[in-house]
């Protein structure tokens, strides 16, 4: 009972924030977080729940990207066309690197992802077809309203509500199924799940799959949003590192976990590229590298594992994994 | 004419053969560098199953150290590669103390941000103090071409190769003839078990990381007089280690020294067929390929 009221608690100042703090900063500032909240969550889903650490989760991110500028700039269609699309080719890729890494340990299946992030991205710089470096646009001008391309961050903020609600719903639902035990009994011992059953393997190759989807469509509604996209913006690791880091700080492994880790490291960034400038562009990822060691080092459960630990003593949730 | 044709077509050959002679050698001198620094990779992997992440920008490091040295100091690699293998050295030891032994018997989700906190702390803090350009060492002792049997060859590129050969080499006699290396593969073994025996696995286990680290500051200062000098090349060289160890089996020193010298060429020969831009590429499938169908690596046991 007291979830449900938390829970519309934080629904509805999530949906009254854009009308209350309505400056075009502050809306595009919220329509960020959810939208990072949104691939963070997806790489929860492979990255806390299934404990299969994704460095390279920018390569489906980009899959969703391209696809929905490809769809306008190759073929003249809305944007929101090239989703399905995305979709694909980031399952696809998925299952390119998931089915021989995960059955290996987990350092592997972290480089693969790396290897295969960089792959692309050195593949994509140098065709032309793909706009190479320069990348593609987006329409400048919005035929119609599924062009799905606004001045104002405003509808932006609510799309995003909205597929990150769905986002954690199947994070949710997820967890809540066989799949989601399975997962949970990998995570802390693989050996004794395999013994008592569970199809690792398989179990953790869905996991990343599903992952990948909610990632494609992560990079489409970025695209979307920004107009464009380019090697850096879409395949560049640093994207990966973002998601990683706003779900590790968090709380990997806790459905709120990225949302919370997005609300925090967003503004962080926005504001301190605002004060600094082009000086700040090195420093932001200096600040991200020791906050994700301190993590790592003292608190692996993330920030929301502080809580629950607190609540609820041998919680399943994740907390099991603090020291 | 059919014979001038002939004899146009050996030219041909002649040229091509000493062109790819030429790429070959130069792959292997670069592969010797990549099997150092590989082998230091391999080695805390193999000892403490622990996989930097950060290895490749602690070349990247090593590399810098040296231009340090040199603007300040000037003297090239003879005074550059010693002091970086120093600085590096304590760089280890330190990570080793404050990081590692932290997260190594933690969840796998914290020993690989860890290590990858690190990298991009250690990638960005160069790049904000040194800018994203590309530095390249000023011109200084070892400098020019031998030319050998028709090959042109730099000196600074056989120095590295020779140096990197070398050191390889003697750290696999370090591990595999002295005491201190049956001490290492002991803790390798059985920490709990050595320690019963009288070593300390604390103490090994730093040694380790100085060793590791220290190869990964020479290789750096080693190929600076000839590589770009720039804050994201520990990303390419990181998976150029991975790709390494896991190619020459983990643990495994003479491993990483054939499979180094197989990637230097590889790449070479591949920037020479197909075009510079694709050599990264060529070597990140190579990676993926292994994964697929031999990921216990070409010397492993399965």
């Amino acid at each position: 009972m007291r979830r449900l009221i938390w829970l519309s608690v934080i629904a509805a100042a999530a949906i009254a924030y854009p009308l209350l703090l309505s400056s075009p900063f502050q809306q595009r500032l919220g329509a960020l977080v959810l939208l990072y909240a949104i691939a963070a969550s997806a790489w929860n889903i492979v990255g806390g729940y299934a404990g299969q650490v994704s460095v390279g989760h920018v390569v489906f991110f980009g899959c969703g990207a391209y696809a929905a500028m490809g769809s306008y700039a190759k073929f003249g269609l809305s944007p929101l066309f090239g989703i399905p699309g995305g979709i694909v080719l980031a399952v696809g890729l998925a299952a390119i690197i998931g089915v021989p890494t995960l059955r290996l340990s987990g350092h592997y299946f972290s480089m693969a992802t790396i290897a295969v992030a960089e792959t692309m991205r050195l593949i994509v710089t140098n065709t032309e077809w793909l706009g190479a470096a320069v990348g593609l646009s987006g329409p400048t001008v919005p035929r119609n309203i599924f062009d799905l391309s606004f001045l104002s961050s405003l509808p932006y903020y609510y799309l995003f509500l909205v597929i990150l609600a769905i986002t954690l719903f199947i994070t949710w639902w997820m967890t809540n199924s066989r799949m989601g035990f399975y997962l949970r009994a990998i995570r802390d011992s693989e050996r004794a799940a395999r013994s008592l059953g569970a199809p690792a393997s398989r179990t953790k190759l869905c996991a990343f799959m599903l992952s990948a989807a909610l990632t494609s469509i992560a990079g489409a509604l970025y695209a979307m949003m920004f107009g464009f996209v380019d090697p850096e913006s879409g395949l560049g690791i640093l994207i990966s590192v973002k998601i990683l880091i706003m779900a590790a700080l968090g709380g990997a492994g806790l459905l709120f976990g990225p949302l919370v880790g997005a609300a925090i490291l967003v503004p962080l960034e926005e504001i301190s590229n605002s004060w600094l400038g082009g000086k700040g562009a090195g420093l932001t990822f200096v600040v991200y590298g020791a906050i994700i060691v301190v993590i790592a080092r003292f608190q692996p459960g993330g920030l929301l594992s502080l809580f629950t630990r607190r609540s609820k003593p041998k919680s399943d949730t994740g907390a099991g994994h603090a020291p | 004419m059919p014979r001038l044709f002939c004899n146009d077509l050996i030219r041909a050959t002649q040229l091509m053969s000493f062109v790819l002679v030429q790429a070959i050698v130069g792959g292997l001198l670069l592969g010797a560098v990549y099997a150092l620094f590989s082998s230091g990779l391999t080695l805390v992997w193999g000892m403490m199953n622990i996989v930097n992440f950060a290895h490749g920008d602690f070349v990247m490091l090593g590399m810098y150290v040296a231009y340090v040295v040199y603007t300040l100091m000037g003297g090239g690699p003879i005074l550059g590669a010693p002091l970086a293998t120093l600085v590096l050295a304590t760089v280890g030891v330190v990570v080793y103390f404050a990081l590692i032994r932290g997260i190594m018997k933690g969840p796998m989700l914290a020993q690989i941000l860890g290590t990858f906190g690190l990298a991009l702390l250690l990638r960005y803090s160069v790049f904000w103090w040194f800018g994203a350009n590309f530095l390249s060492m000023p011109p200084n002792i070892v400098g020019g071409t031998y030319a050998f049997a028709g090959l042109r060859i730099e000196a600074s590129r056989l120095l590295a190769g020779v140096v990197a050969l070398l050191v390889t080499f003697g750290l696999h006699l370090l591990l595999t003839r002295t005491s201190l290396g049956s001490k290492m593969l002991a803790v390798a073994e059985d920490a709990t078990a050595a320690q019963l025996m009288g070593i300390r696995p604390d103490t090994m286990q730093a040694i380790a990381w100085a060793i590791a680290a220290g190869a990964t500051g020479l290789a750096g200062a080693l190929i600076a007089n000839f590589f770009y000098i720039v804050p994201t090349v520990g990303e390419t060289l990181g998976i150029v280690a991975f790709v390494t160890v896991s190619l020459g089996g983990f643990g495994s020193v003479p491993g990483a020294l054939v499979a180094g010298l197989l990637i230097g060429v590889i790449e070479s020969l591949s920037g020479y067929l197909i075009g510079a831009i694709y050599k990264d590429i060529v070597v990140y499938l190579l990676f993926l390929f292994f994964l697929w169908f031999r990921p216990q690596g070409l010397m492993g046991k399965s």
